[in-house]
């Protein structure tokens, strides 16, 4: 009893930190309708600037007004941080397609994480004890942290006074009226632009308070920022987006899960929570207290579509030349430069898969990597444990990923626009944990070892011919699936799904198809991957494996297929020369930035329009 | 007070406004009439700056409106009751009251929510009911009301008596001629020609996003051939 009883309590004051994050990250898309990926980044900001902070007030203020003075100041410093990214980043971008706000978002996270290695170094930081609270209380017998019980007893005050924000204040009312209907809120007078700068500001106060918070309980390192991503938007998707007290619910929920995962399941922490979800999202797709989303009815609203066109004889003509030179290439290449080409082939497929489901099917996926390296996964797993020869296993990397992608799509594609976005992440997670912490499986991050081709493959000039047919045949298979009637069928989904339904197409259907079809394409590229390597690690599963792939489809332009695989082709190029740089995160955060703000069609996009101003390229011709 | 000057508003690439030009003198009530897609709702789009005119100027008393951010027109004393109503289904009507809510304004008449209340006593009754649990009419209504609580000089009204129950348009009507009363200069824009007459002092007629007809209603009766061209009678 004792043992249980020590153990909610733990959970509970977990779940303060938790709620604080992931209010804020509710709070700011209820208004802004942006996803901040970025809110992680203010967490973990909070946790360093409340260590520096703590370091020095209570040598002026003394103990106790130092400490939580620290605390409260912390919130608006990062608060501040929040507002000037606010105007700086998503300002020019409010107008802009949802991708293009997550990745510019996505931008900030790499620039805060470099930043914060420039001021407070690489090595982790223990967190000061709260002054007056070191010691620990005896309940039932157990001993619980005085800090616990104090933070047990405030998170609820806090949900208070943030329910009143929203409820009674006149802000809370412009707050939610703003979250229906922008342009309409303009219309009566309210400057909005001060009123989603203040949001912003406010939702990563939040965060940074959570950072500060959390201090005497554990730390602040440079992981803090991904490794809360996960449980935030698990907290986020079954509390129901926008709903505090769904929030709420949703963290304690979790916390404590998540210590009782600990005391009795320690092999299946990080899954069970995400096991968790996925049944609270069988019951109730929007969350517990979440409600339909019907975005996009009023105040949103991108550029019209130009439809893609095959590419003209010319264009065939180039991308023919390019493939004889590619096969032409070992005759005159050094070996280090066909492995990197490899690379690029299997990037660029990759890629393409990712440009198919979100240009063409306009499913922003946010876990992509789950099928790149499901796929690895399922072909190396065959390989140990089957002693398949590397013909049959090879096949089973786009069957298992395209398995994969029938089950994580079942839950997924019932949602769409954002809540579709977080749910492949946390989904994507799902796949990284288990594969992560199922060690007797998967050898955990010991990876999976002395997966090679066969014989006749083996050597860097057969694998990379290899690579070379597969990668270009997966290629065009997409190419020709997107100019097929299906392909229609999918982009009139995405431009208008009603419409679409009305014309007989079973929209959520098609969509289903097409997830598993990049699925499984994905999971090629990650079949080539792990018999290139000979090994496959859970490095490949992770958030940021599915953030190179969607940076790259967004680096190349986001509306053609090419897009995927020049900007491949630059990243992989690019990355060789550019992680050589102390602080590339930043570099490559600006350029992210950079882009989203000033050439949001990708390099593609603004090779053609440039293109079209020349002459050089004809409007029949292009794509 | 407010003057357009050759206006021309595209969506895209579809010319919607062209060279549109009239101008509204203060207490007038002038009612902009018009097929369905004549460009009516543009129109009041163009002058709130929801739709940004490419081309032109709209001035109020005097001042350039092109260009300037919606909250800022709506500031300088105009107000604009959407055709699709767009009130706030998730609020109450008192907060969707809150939300319209602006300092008063010098020239222009000043509302309060119990001035409100006895204009529209209907809301009164379901002054803490939710926006979305309230019938068309009483929607229109907490729409204009909401507008009418940032004391505007100039009301823009977008089809107020579509889709509603000639009872509650009666009502509207008689509304319409109070806020006249008091000296609210408003444009309204109709295609129910006996509910424009009721209210309006002089009407617009525009076709195609040009102008067709600009004068009295008496001359208007006298032209029945622009009445038969360009209005659904």
């Amino acid at each position: 009893m004792g043992f249980f009883i020590a153990q909610l309590l733990t959970g509970l004051a977990n779940a303060a930190a938790l709620f604080l994050v992931a209010s804020g990250l509710s709070l700011i898309f209820g208004v802004t309708r942006i996803v901040n990926f970025a809110h992680g980044s203010f967490y973990m900001l909070g946790a360093y600037v409340g260590i520096t902070l703590m370091g020095v007030l209570p040598g002026v203020l003394g103990p106790y007004l130092g400490f939580w003075g620290a605390i409260v100041l912390t919130g608006l410093i990062v608060g501040l941080a929040g507002a000037l990214v606010e105007i700086v980043v998503l300002r020019p971008i409010y107008r802009a397609p949802e991708l293009f706000q997550l990745v510019a978002t996505f931008g900030v996270i790499l620039v805060i994480q470099d930043l914060a290695l420039m001021v407070w170094g690489a090595e982790d930081q223990m967190g000061p004890r709260a002054p007056g609270l070191r010691g620990v209380f005896r309940i039932f017998g157990e001993p619980i942290p005085k800090y616990d019980i104090v933070l047990i007893c405030i998170t609820p005050f806090i949900l208070l006074a943030l329910w009143a924000l929203i409820a009674k204040t006149r802000l809370g009312v412009l707050v939610r009226a703003a979250t229906q209907d922008r342009e309409m809120v303009a219309a009566l007078g309210v400057n909005q632009r001060w009123l989603f700068t203040g949001v912003f500001a406010l939702g990563s106060a939040l965060a940074g308070w959570g950072g500060a918070l959390q201090l005497p309980k554990g730390g602040a390192d440079l992981l803090m920022d991904f490794n809360i991503i996960g449980p935030l938007f698990v907290v986020t998707v079954i509390g129901g987006m926008g709903s505090l007290p769904g929030a709420f619910i949703a963290a304690v929920l979790i916390s404590v899960l998540n210590v009782f995962g600990v005391a009795y399941l320690p092999q299946s922490t990080l899954v069970l929570m995400f096991v968790v979800m996925a049944i609270v999202l069988i019951v109730r797709p929007y969350g517990l207290l979440g409600k339909e989303e019907v975005a996009g009815e009023h105040g949103q609203s991108g550029a019209p579509e130009t439809p893609i066109r095959p590419f003209g004889r010319r264009g065939r003509l180039a991308v023919a030349g390019l493939l004889l030179v590619m096969a032409l290439l070992p005759l005159v290449t050094q070996p280090f430069a066909l492995v990197l080409l490899t690379d690029i082939v299997i990037f660029a497929l990759f890629a393409a898969s990712l440009q198919f489901i979100l240009g063409t099917g306009g499913l922003v996926s946010f876990g992509h990597a789950a099928f790149y390296g499901g796929g690895a996964y399922a072909a190396a797993l065959m390989v140990t444990y089957a002693k398949t020869p590397m013909e049959i296993a090879f096949l089973f990397a786009p069957l298992g990923a395209g398995m994969l992608a029938l089950v994580i799509g079942w839950f997924c594609i019932r949602l769409s626009g954002v809540y579709f976005a977080m749910l492949t992440l946390a989904f994507s997670q799902l796949v990284w944990s288990l594969v992560f912490q199922w060690r007797a499986v998967t050898r955990g991050d010991d990876g999976l070892i002395d997966i090679w081709p066969s014989a006749w493959l083996s050597g860097t000039v057969p694998y990379y011919y290899f690579t070379l047919v597969v990668g270009v045949l997966g290629i065009l298979f997409l190419r020709t699936v997107i100019h097929a009637p299906f392909g229609y069928a999918l982009r009139a989904g995405r431009d208008s799904a009603r419409q679409a339904e009305a014309m007989g197409i079973d929209v959520k259907r098609v969509q289903y198809v097409a997830f598993a079809l990049a699925g499984a394409l994905a999971g090629l590229a990650g079949g080539l991957f792990v018999f290139a390597k000979g090994s496959v690690f859970p490095t490949e599963l992770e958030i940021g494996k599915s953030f190179d792939a969607l940076i790259v489809v967004f680096l190349g332009g986001v509306k053609t297929l090419s897009g995927g695989i020049v900007g491949a082709t630059f990243m992989a190029a690019v990355e060789d020369w550019l992680t050589r740089l102390h602080y590339w995160r930043l570099l490559l955060g600006l350029l992210i930035i950079a882009v989203v703000i000033l050439a949001p069609e990708g390099i593609v996009g603004s090779a053609r329009r440039l293109g079209l101003r020349l002459g050089l390229v004809k409007h029949t011709e292009a794509d | 007070m407010l003057e357009l000057r050759d206006v021309n508003s595209f969506y895209g690439k579809a010319h919607i406004l062209q060279d549109l030009s009239f101008s509204v003198g203060r207490g007038e009530v002038v009612a902009l009439l018009g097929r369905n897609g004549a460009g009516k709702s543009t129109t009041m789009k163009s002058i709130i700056q929801i739709v940004r005119p490419r081309t032109g100027s709209v001035t109020l008393a005097g001042r350039e409106l092109v260009g300037q951010p919606s909250y800022r027109v709506a500031r300088a004393g105009i107000g604009y009751v959407p055709e699709d109503r767009r009130i706030f289904t998730a609020l109450t009507v008192l907060e969707n009251l809150e939300v319209g809510r602006q300092p008063r304004r010098d020239g222009a008449p000043v509302w309060t929510v119990d001035a409100l209340f006895e204009l529209f006593p209907n809301l009164y009754e379901r002054r803490n009911r939710l926006g979305k649990a309230m019938s068309g009419g009483e929607q229109q209504m907490l729409t204009i009301a909401r507008t009418l609580m940032g004391n505007p000089s100039l009301l823009l009204l977008d089809e107020p008596s579509e889709g509603i129950a000639p009872v509650i348009v009666e009502q509207m009507a008689h509304a319409i001629l109070r806020l006249k009363a008091q000296g609210l200069t408003v444009m309204i824009s109709e295609q129910n020609l006996h509910f424009a007459r009721v209210v309006a002092d002089r009407a617009i007629i525009i076709e195609s996003g040009a102008k067709k007809f600009d004068g009295s209603f008496e001359e208007l009766a006298a032209k029945p051939e622009i009445r038969d061209a360009y209005l659904a009678v």
